[in-house]
């Protein structure tokens, strides 16, 4: 492959993967929780909350991107309370793409969550069985199809963003430049072939994840993993 | 002893119920559907958390104004009307569920017990959806058992099963009565299955209590709708004499009196229920001498009162301190001047055992 693809579009891919990568695992800590709270609260700001996990899903992500860099940037409030300079880095990538990401956890998790009701969950409590115990034991084995779509999702969606990296990221290859940038780039260049290769193989790969994502969902089925 | 004073309101329901129920046998929660049974058994849990005032049991604080345990601290077993079975978990793990979350030094009920009390040994290895709805209920109650609780709280366990998985379930629930020294609360809105299982009766109706006592006073007291409802009856604790040749059964009832039945599944020195619906007693002021009924018991007339078909009168009739239940026509007893404290002749057309 390496007489393919340029060293800096291997480069890329990598960083593309990583990002990817890490981003999930952390909108999996984060999204669990949110969509935990989602799933179960009477509270008035469930809708507000709702929708600003959902906002993401309409907004064009160089709007999302935009404030995602004024809050990073030389003048946001985060450098101004001293925290460090996270614009145009891979740890502002990843914020970046968990902000954009969020709705592509959150809503398979909090939709699981919500399909295991209140009934099952009182019967563990009934058989003694605490929070932490109830969420290990009934919870996330009766929603294990929610995070497999989730964590699917999350990853497939993170691959593909462009706009909040092209804002917040700029295009620094080895630390920012993602797949998409560098496809970006040769095409501006007029450079078709390299682009077709990164195209032809993020293509591939999207396609491969949805494609087991949806064979695996098809054949679990509640309980037909402990026979 | 399970010493309860609760309070809770919900949107236009009030829950207002105090009693001290006995710590063993079974005791009914019966009433209409909305009256509270289900709502005051979730209190007893813990699962109302907005519930106030305190509940004792047998001795323990479960609930007062210091203190509420959550239901996974009650010792509480609670078999949920519909099973409400982990649907991931095949039968053993979850009768295991319960039982490998309480101390070991608390399990006093064994996995081997329950599974032959309940009939559950084929079961098993399977899947909660690959059971019937009766199987599916005695794996609940299996569970519930095995977490070995002070009491057992029972949400009409039949109530979602059809009539042949009640007939398949209900020896089972009998022989917990039988074996096993855990109190039961048992909500029910049906009333053959209450006097076949139940010792003691709360009676609710909107939240409130209504009356309370033991089943067989409850069943016979005419200032309480049980009594006036189409299949009101009384129930009398017999024990089976021997079975004949011609395929009775003989029974004696407190005061050493004789009953003869069609041989039911039972076995002399059986101790039974025998449940006699008002309509099938008949009163007479003599013994009749040439008759097809059998049963033919010397009672006095404790209480003539009205019932809803304004053309018949329930009597409560008294056999040695046993209560009895006739519902005959208003024209009969001004045939018969029947009044209270006549002697008379209860003539009794049909029991059913349980």
């Amino acid at each position: 492959m390496g007489d393919w693809l340029h060293p800096q579009d291997l480069t890329a891919l990598w960083l593309t993967l990583r990002l990817a990568a890490v981003t999930t695992i952390v909108l999996l800590i984060l999204g669990t929780p949110l969509a935990w709270w989602l799933a179960r609260t009477r509270s008035r700001c469930k809708l507000v909350i709702e929708s600003l996990v959902a906002l993401p899903l309409v907004l064009p992500p160089t709007v999302l991107g935009f404030y995602v860099l004024l809050m990073l940037g030389p003048q946001g409030p985060i450098q101004a309370l001293g925290g460090p300079a996270f614009a145009f880095t891979f740890t502002g990538l990843v914020i970046g793409s968990v902000l954009y990401s969020l709705p592509f956890v959150v809503q398979p998790l909090q939709n699981a969550f919500v399909a295991v009701g209140d009934e099952i969950l009182e019967a563990a409590a009934a058989l003694r069985a605490g929070p932490w115990d109830r969420f290990a034991s009934v919870v996330l084995p009766l929603s294990l199809r929610g995070f497999l779509t989730a964590t699917t999702l999350g990853f497939a969606h993170t691959v593909g963003e462009f706009g909040v990296v092209l804002m917040i990221g700029g295009n620094i290859p080895g630390e920012t430049q993602v797949v998409s940038i560098a496809i970006y780039d040769h095409v501006e260049a007029v450079d078709y072939r390299s682009a077709h290769m990164l195209s032809a193989l993020l293509l591939g790969l999207s396609f491969v994840m949805l494609l087991l994502l949806y064979m695996i969902n098809g054949r679990y089925r509640i309980g037909a993993t402990n026979s | 002893m399970i010493d309860f004073d609760f309070h809770l309101e919900r949107g236009a329901f009030t829950l207002q119920l105090a009693s001290r129920i006995p710590g063993n046998g079974i005791t009914a929660l019966f009433g209409r559907s909305g009256c509270g049974k289900t709502t005051l058994l979730r209190c007893i849990a813990g699962l109302e958390r907005r519930v106030r005032g305190h509940l004792h049991m047998q001795g323990e604080v479960w609930q007062d104004q210091q203190c509420f345990l959550r239901p996974e601290q009650r010792a509480i077993g609670y078999v949920f009307q519909e099973g409400r079975l982990f649907p991931h978990l095949s039968v053993q793990r979850n009768l295991e569920y319960g039982l490998r979350r309480i101390p070991a030094s608390q399990r006093r009920i064994e996995f081997a017990e329950v599974v032959e009390l309940l009939g559950l040994r084929e079961l098993v290895k399977r899947l909660p959806n690959e059971l019937s709805g009766g199987q599916r209920q005695r794996v609940a109650i299996g569970r519930a058992l095995l977490t070995c609780p002070q009491v057992l709280l029972m949400d009409e366990p039949l109530a979602a099963l059809d009539a042949i998985s009640k007939a398949e379930i209900m020896p089972y629930l009998e022989r917990l009565h039988g074996e096993l020294a855990i109190p039961v609360l048992l909500v029910s809105h049906s009333l053959e299955e209450v006097s076949r299982l139940a010792d003691h009766m709360l009676l609710l109706d909107g939240g409130r209590l209504r009356a309370e006592g033991p089943l067989l006073q409850m069943l016979t007291r005419t200032d309480l709708p049980l009594a006036h409802s189409d299949n009101a009856s009384a129930v009398l604790e017999a024990k089976v004499l021997n079975n004949t040749d011609d395929h009775m059964s003989e029974l004696v009832c407190g005061g050493g009196h004789r009953l003869l039945i069609s041989r039911e599944n039972v076995v002399p020195g059986q101790e039974v229920r025998a449940r006699i619906l008002a309509r099938d007693v008949a009163v007479a002021l003599e013994p009749p001498t040439a008759s097809s009924v059998s049963n033919c018991l010397p009672v006095r007339i404790l209480e003539i009162s009205d019932d809803p078909h304004p053309g018949h009168v329930l009597l409560r009739l008294d056999l040695d301190g046993q209560a009895l239940l006739s519902r005959i026509t208003r024209r009969s007893r001004e045939r018969l001047a029947l009044a209270p404290d006549m002697k008379a002749y209860a003539l009794i057309k049909g029991i059913t055992l349980n």
